[in-house]
């Protein structure tokens, strides 16, 4: 089954769950009035989109219903206006480095080190070389899970002590990774509530030292968010920005109901991209991010069969 | 927790306020509040506009719009309609009637099902239970390691069994634990998603070989809007007994609870509140309805200190206090205990009206402990004698803890101001006191 495929199936759960409604909303020829704006309205907060950024998009359908009158066609516009808010965060590609060190952080359970795997696993694909740091050293058995996903794809896993200190690992696996030319370092790190400072500058200085031994590292800082996190992930892409500077979003989760429309939600407030989307227990249930797709799943299929 | 719920409540309430006699435009406003309030909060939309109907119509039925008090009437309504949704008792834990009580913990990935089973193990054992664990995850690469530690760090059994099969290894967990008389049995099951329907029938496999007394389903308590959809779904499978809320000593609103709570009717039995093992709490929903409502859980407080403080020193410091009579190393004696009880961000949030004002603001956790390392550089003769600490002295103390000599300064000074405030105190008498600390 081709990747596409997969996730396709993946999606169409999603999809299943709003399909019905959405095509009662989207009834070809409707008019883009008072009541069909309440019935997008509920559809947006529904899916965890948050109010400012649903007000936002809500606000951009009313004027363009002005412009164009009530036949606009206001599934067409949202879809749009839901895609031009993920490109614009997409707008700059992250700096390059050798090796590209990327930095996974997030809440505790939203699969970080699953993440890593299938990361890792995409980037081998591409015939890249990758190593892992194994720098969640809190959690029980942490360290172990890493070293399975690293079998299952053959790739090196640089690790500690349970309990040990993730700065050191981190540094350690930079020096390996430098020492054989690896193209890609992916640095897990332990789960921790973004409230709690402490946690919170361990994580820093683990930014810190990385950067210190490479101009530049973090290449990237990925911010692994749950798709059924609610407005709490705004905080969470808040807390994490401002100590690790995150670059980027990986959305996991998303073969479930939730839609994780608190991302779009980030990426319209913050201008954070998404950059991958996770979605499966196998390590190639991983794509990079599609924005189209992302609008597909959050607002149905086009009404109008228009394809072809 | 539920600080932002909190301080939005606490805003709309303070505009009632301000307008002192209430029309039903001032209610219909203040509901749009409460409704943005709630939404922002991730109760589930249809959840919340049913909570909105219900308060709305006692608020316009009511006597508020005649009432010489008509916001604390307003407050009344939407606290007792929270306290309502999230279920009106403290619920309690089901037990079998041969032992052992089966306990079976489901629920999506990453909610925390495998922290919680430790945790609750814990607390059984606490209890003088001798409980097992059964890992029956094995789905997660190492998440059986992971039980494994978390079992070995509380001196509880964890039984793994030789199948690949989840079914059979929690039936021959259970017969181990009837052989050595253990209980209760706390199965911990792999995270799966609700529209998995294989992963599911697994779950009903798994609760018809066990026959739990007791199935706990772990939810999130950062779950947003989809919140609903997955509990709804566990529970037309598996009709789950009981509710744990997890990660809520995040800055989440937890509105999740109240969704959770309003498409079940399915009482919350505990929250997960700490990373630590011993951070589990039971749920009141009258306390949580409190808090959302800006009322601090003082009764929390007062449990944390009576389970944490020791009895006998605090008597000895009423004392000391009431004879104004209080030294460093006193001092140091109640940051020791104080630090037993939890971070003082924790402490601040239970504080009645704390909640919203402490929103921003960062609590120093440091500087306690700088105090801390300042007094253990002192002799014990400084320690109880603080006005012989002369400049060589402090420049000594500073060097030992690894600060400066301002950090010294500082600190006795505040330690002066403390003194000043307690001769005051103790001239003011009890009725002073609480002119002091009161509004």
């Amino acid at each position: 089954m081709g990747l596409f495929n997969k996730l396709k199936q993946a999606l169409t759960k999603t999809r299943e769950a709003i399909s019905d409604k959405l095509a009662a909303v989207f009834k070809p020829g409707r008019k883009l009035d008072k009541s069909l704006l309440q019935e997008l309205e509920d559809i947006l907060l529904s899916a965890d989109v948050g109010l400012e950024t649903t007000d936002h998009l809500i606000a951009k359908l009313q004027e363009a219903g002005r412009k164009v009158g009530p036949d606009a066609d206001a599934d067409a516009l949202l879809r749009e206006q839901v895609v031009a808010l993920l490109r614009e965060a997409e707008a700059t590609p992250p700096p390059q480095g050798a090796p590209h060190v990327v930095l996974v952080v997030g809440v505790n359970g939203t699969g970080k080190t699953t993440s890593v795997g299938k990361l890792g696993k995409y980037y081998a694909n591409q015939g890249k070389s990758v190593m892992f740091a194994a720098a969640d050293t809190f959690r029980a058995a942490a360290i172990e899970q890493l070293k399975i996903w690293g079998e299952r794809s053959g790739i090196q896993v640089v690790a500690g002590l349970p309990n040990g200190d993730s700065a050191a690992v981190a540094v350690d696996a930079l020096q390996a990774a430098a020492n054989r030319n690896t193209d890609f370092l992916i640095v897990d790190t332990a789960g921790r509530l973004h409230n709690k400072a402490n946690l919170m500058q361990e994580l820093e200085k683990v930014s810190r030292v990385l950067k210190k031994r490479q101009e530049g590292a973090p290449h990237e800082v990925l911010l692994v968010l749950d798709a059924t996190t609610g407005q709490n992930g705004l905080n969470q892409a808040r807390e994490f920005t401002r100590t690790a500077g995150v670059t980027g979003l990986i959305l996991t989760k998303i073969d479930g109901t939730a839609k994780g429309g608190v991302a779009l939600a980030i990426a319209h407030t913050m201008k954070l991209p998404i950059r991958y989307v996770g979605y499966g227990e196998s390590l190639d249930d991983f794509d990079p991010f599609d924005a189209e797709k992302f609008a597909e799943s959050l607002l149905g299929e086009r009404a109008e069969a228009s394809a072809n | 927790m539920f600080d932002d719920l909190t301080s939005k409540l606490d805003r709309v309430f303070r505009n009632l306020r301000g307008v002192g006699k209430i029309s039903e435009s001032n209610i219909r406003d203040a509901m749009a509040d409460v409704r943005r309030a709630l939404l922002e909060a991730d109760v589930n939309l249809q959840v919340s506009r049913d909570f909105l109907a219900r308060v709305e119509e006692k608020a316009l039925g009511q006597e508020v719009m005649k009432s010489l008090q008509p916001a604390q009437l307003f407050v009344k309504i939407v606290h007792d309609e929270l306290v309502a949704l999230l279920g009106e008792k403290e619920a309690r834990m089901g037990t079998a009637k041969k032992p052992p009580t089966v306990i079976m913990v489901v629920g999506l990935q990453g909610s925390g099902k495998t922290t919680f089973c430790a945790k609750l193990a814990r607390h059984f054992k606490a209890k003088g239970r001798r409980p097992l664990l059964i890992a029956a995850d094995l789905q997660r690469p190492a998440a059986q390691d992971q039980l494994q530690v978390l079992g070995e760090s509380i001196g509880v059994n964890v039984f793994r069994g030789e199948s690949k099969n989840p079914v059979e290894v929690c039936e021959a967990g259970l017969r181990h634990a009837r052989k050595i008389s253990l209980d209760p049995v706390i199965l911990d099951t792999a995270g799966r998603l609700h529209v998995d329907d294989e992963l599911m029938n697994e779950l009903d496999r798994v609760r018809k070989g066990t026959e739990p007394a007791e199935i706990l389903f772990v939810a999130d308590g950062m779950t947003g809007q989809d919140a609903v959809n997955s509990a709804k779904a566990f529970f037309e499978r598996l009709s789950f007994s009981g509710v744990v809320l997890t990660k809520m000593d995040g800055d989440t609103r937890g509105g999740a609870a109240l969704s959770i709570r309003a498409v079940t009717d399915v009482p919350i039995k505990f929250m997960s509140v700490g990373e630590k093992l011993d951070q589990l709490e039971p749920f009141h929903p009258d306390r949580v309805a409190g808090r959302i409502l800006g009322r601090g859980d003082i009764v929390t407080l007062v449990e944390r200190a009576q389970a944490t403080l020791d009895e006998t020193k605090a008597a000895e410091l009423e004392a000391k206090l009431r004879k104004a009579d209080f030294n460093l190393q006193d001092f140091l004696d109640q940051l020791k205990q104080l630090k037993k009880m939890g971070s003082l961000t924790d402490l601040l949030g239970m504080i009645p009206g704390m909640g919203a004002r402490m929103k921003n603001v960062q609590v120093d956790e440091r500087a306690l402990k700088h105090t801390e390392a300042l007094i253990l550089s002192m002799t014990p003769f400084e320690r109880e004698r603080p006005q012989v600490l002369n400049a060589s002295r402090r420049k000594r103390i500073a060097a030992g803890a690894g600060l400066s000599v301002q950090h010294v300064n500082r600190m006795i000074q505040q330690y002066d101001q403390m003194v000043t405030m307690m001769k005051q105190l103790r001239k003011a008498g009890p009725g002073q006191v609480k002119r002091v600390f009161g509004r």
